[in-house]
């Protein structure tokens, strides 16, 4: 009883802390903050459907941007002047996530059989072909129109005023975000502890004992692509409307990279360690990149480093320390370990 | 017929590089079973320390050709330490973390040698000198040029050499017993931290000649060459069979030739349809192919689920 007052407790804490955030962030730093917060809302989104696929089912996806990018360009295609369509966001998400998945079940089907590092390198093709395509898709028919990309997307939200005080869209688009994000660790919650979490987990273990188990390794394997896919999609429609503008730079292999580091970082098929990974990895690098220039003038009276490449750098740097001194990630499942304190006690080299 | 021709040339010598580079790959994959991502960065480093060579000795009046072997040696140099000092840095202390940590570290190495270099030599695109004779031969109404021959002879060579290393001498039988089974190699006086290290710095080696020739063929570098490169050469040594040599050499000339015809005739075949940008996709189209008949590549070993 006390542990269900306590649980409910923090659920309304983290709710309120959560309802407010904008407005400290917002008046206290400025728009540009807003902004920022707004994308490691879509990248904890990110992250968590990677984490099905990743974390979970133990796959390893290196072309998981791929997804995102069907979901944005979907959305781009269904509501902008580009083919004069202006369907609704609550049409179009459930479709980019329904289209997204698909599009994971077409790459998990070829891949079945793959393992480790082969896999890794079939789906990073994947991303890329995606890419190309979307690249190249303005000729013989204009479809995605091509390399310049897609603009004046319809916004998904716009400014308005309540009881006369103005608030400004990206207020309104961190709520529709914020309910977006929490259904999804809702809901892969509820995955990881269901029976098809189970199963995944017993394939990331062991694939043959599973099999041996009863597991239908075949269709749990797609519904992780599929899924994983599925959320992908959704976070992709979110940042189409978002920026009001797509186009194929924003999906390259960096952008799968940086979502698989999130992942890792965080602490591998952890959900409060994947959404840390997520917003560690968002923020810092866009602090340093506002804090870099104005610290070396300080210091040195001069700038050596241009900001963004010092956030790269840097960016670079984290990546290797973590992982040399946690490479369990930053927060990890106790699950994982405890296998892996337990490897490490009997010295098996995995 | 005459593009067919032309087109093979190209492949070939596109595909001595891919191996070259994808020989690196399948080393560290065979002898440590993960797949090092920094070594794309590895080849952009070599070429353009060589660049930095050949400008600095551009005012002597050495004849071009030395200069070009004083640069491939100083590259080859550079890129041994460097590669020494990733396995140092990014591998050696998560020889035991799970799997996708040094996945992780590798790809902070790479990220943070690719900014090193940008600091270094600057966003610009580098013009690199025709240190070789300009001059071109036919063959059956195709053009060879000078440049091409010695990429292709160059790496032949040091492919046969890297081969004769690995199944010949003491140091190959001790990388081929750490690569079957550290534990047991290391029983038998094999110091498997010592192997590792020198599995990199041969493969850097072979990078950096990667690089010289590279930049050689296409008279340019620059600080984001390596990342393209190394995915191509990484999808080679995967095409090809990871951790097999011989299938790194397969998988690199299979996937030049493929690449090159692919440009050379995907135009024409599709009725102008499909553009010669869509060339990369031909490459990953038929990794995705051969990957779903032979899971683990062309002359890769089945190997069992789990040991």
């Amino acid at each position: 009883m006390y542990a269900q007052k306590k649980k409910i407790a923090g659920v309304a804490l983290i709710g309120v802390a959560l309802a407010i955030l904008p407005f400290v962030i917002g008046m206290g730093f400025g728009n540009a903050w807003m902004r920022m917060l707004d994308f490691a809302l879509l990248y904890i989104m990110l992250a968590l459907g990677l984490n099905i696929v990743v974390g979970f089912a133990g796959l390893l996806d290196l072309g998981y941007i791929a997804f995102y990018a069907v979901g944005a360009y979907i959305y781009a295609l269904l509501a902008s002047p580009h083919f004069g369509l202006h369907w609704p966001l609550w049409a179009i998400l459930p479709l980019g996530a329904l289209v997204a998945g698909m599009f994971g079940m077409l790459l998990g089907a070829p891949t079945l059989r793959l393992r480790g590092d082969y896999l890794a390198i079939v789906t990073l093709g994947f991303g890329e072909i995606i890419r190309i395509f979307l690249n190249n898709l303005n000729a013989p028919i204009n479809i995605t129109n091509g390399p310049k990309g897609i603009a004046g997307i319809d916004p998904l939200a716009k400014n308005i005023e309540i009881f006369g005080y103005a608030l400004h869209s990206l207020y309104l688009i961190y709520y529709l975000f914020v309910a977006l994000a929490l259904l999804i660790v809702v809901v892969t919650m509820r995955l990881e502890k269901s029976r098809l979490g189970r199963a995944w987990v017993a394939i990331r273990e062991d694939e043959i004992a599973a099999k041996a188990c009863g597991i239908n390794t075949r269709n749990v394997k797609l519904l992780a692509f599929a899924m994983g896919a599925s959320f992908g999609g959704v976070a992709g429609g979110l940042f189409a409307g978002f920026q009001q503008f797509v186009s194929p730079e924003s999906f390259g292999l960096f952008e799968s990279i940086m979502v698989l580091c999130m992942v890792v970082l965080g602490g591998m098929g952890n959900i409060p360690g994947v959404i840390l990974g997520a917003v560690v990895l968002t923020v810092l690098p866009e602090l340093f990149r506002q804090w870099a220039g104005p610290m070396q003038m300080a210091l040195f009276g001069q700038t050596y480093i241009d900001p963004e490449s010092m956030r790269l750098l840097l960016f670079g740097i984290a990546l290797i320390l973590v992982m040399r001194f946690r490479p369990m990630g930053l927060l990890p499942s106790s699950r994982r370990k405890a296998e892996f304190e337990h490897a490490a006690e009997e010295g098996v080299t995995s | 017929m005459e593009t067919f021709i032309q087109q093979l040339i190209n492949g070939l010598t596109l595909g001595s590089i891919y191996a070259l580079v994808a020989l690196g790959y399948t080393m560290v994959y065979g002898i440590l079973g993960l797949i090092n991502f920094a070594h794309g960065e590895v080849v952009m480093i070599g070429a353009l320390v060589a660049l930095a060579v050949y400008k600095a000795l551009a005012a002597t009046l050495l004849p071009p050709l030395l200069i070009l072997l004083v640069g491939l040696c100083v590259a080859a140099a550079v890129c041994m330490a460097l590669g020494w000092a990733i396995e140092r840095i990014a591998y050696r202390p998560l020889r035991n973390a799970p799997r996708l940590a040094p996945l992780i570290t590798a790809i902070g190495v790479s990220i943070v040698l690719q900014q090193f270099a940008m600091l270094f030599w600057g966003r610009s695109y580098h013009s690199v000198p025709a240190l070789l004779p300009d001059t071109s031969y036919d063959v059956l109404g195709a053009r060879i040029s000078a440049v091409q021959i010695v990429i292709m002879l160059a790496a032949a060579a040091s492919m046969a050499g890297l081969i004769a290393l690995v199944q010949r001498s003491k140091l190959g039988r001790a990388m081929r017993a750490t690569a079957e089974k550290p534990e047991v190699a290391a029983l038998m006086g094999v110091d498997a931290n010592r192997i590792v290290a020198l599995t990199f710095v041969v493969g850097s080696a072979l990078a950096a000649l990667a690089g010289v020739l590279v930049s050689a063929n296409y008279s340019i570098a620059h600080y984001q060459m390596g990342f393209l490169l190394g995915l191509k050469a990484f999808t080679a040594a995967v095409l090809g069979g990871i951790g097999n040599i011989g299938g790194a050499v397969l998988g690199g000339v299979l996937l030049g030739i493929i690449e090159a015809m692919g440009a050379g005739y995907i135009g024409d075949l599709t009725g102008g349809v499909l553009g010669s940008h869509y060339q990369d996709i031909f490459c990953f189209l038929v990794l995705i192919t051969v990957l779903v008949f032979r899971p683990s590549g062309l002359m890769g070993e089945k190997v069992s689920e789990r040991a």
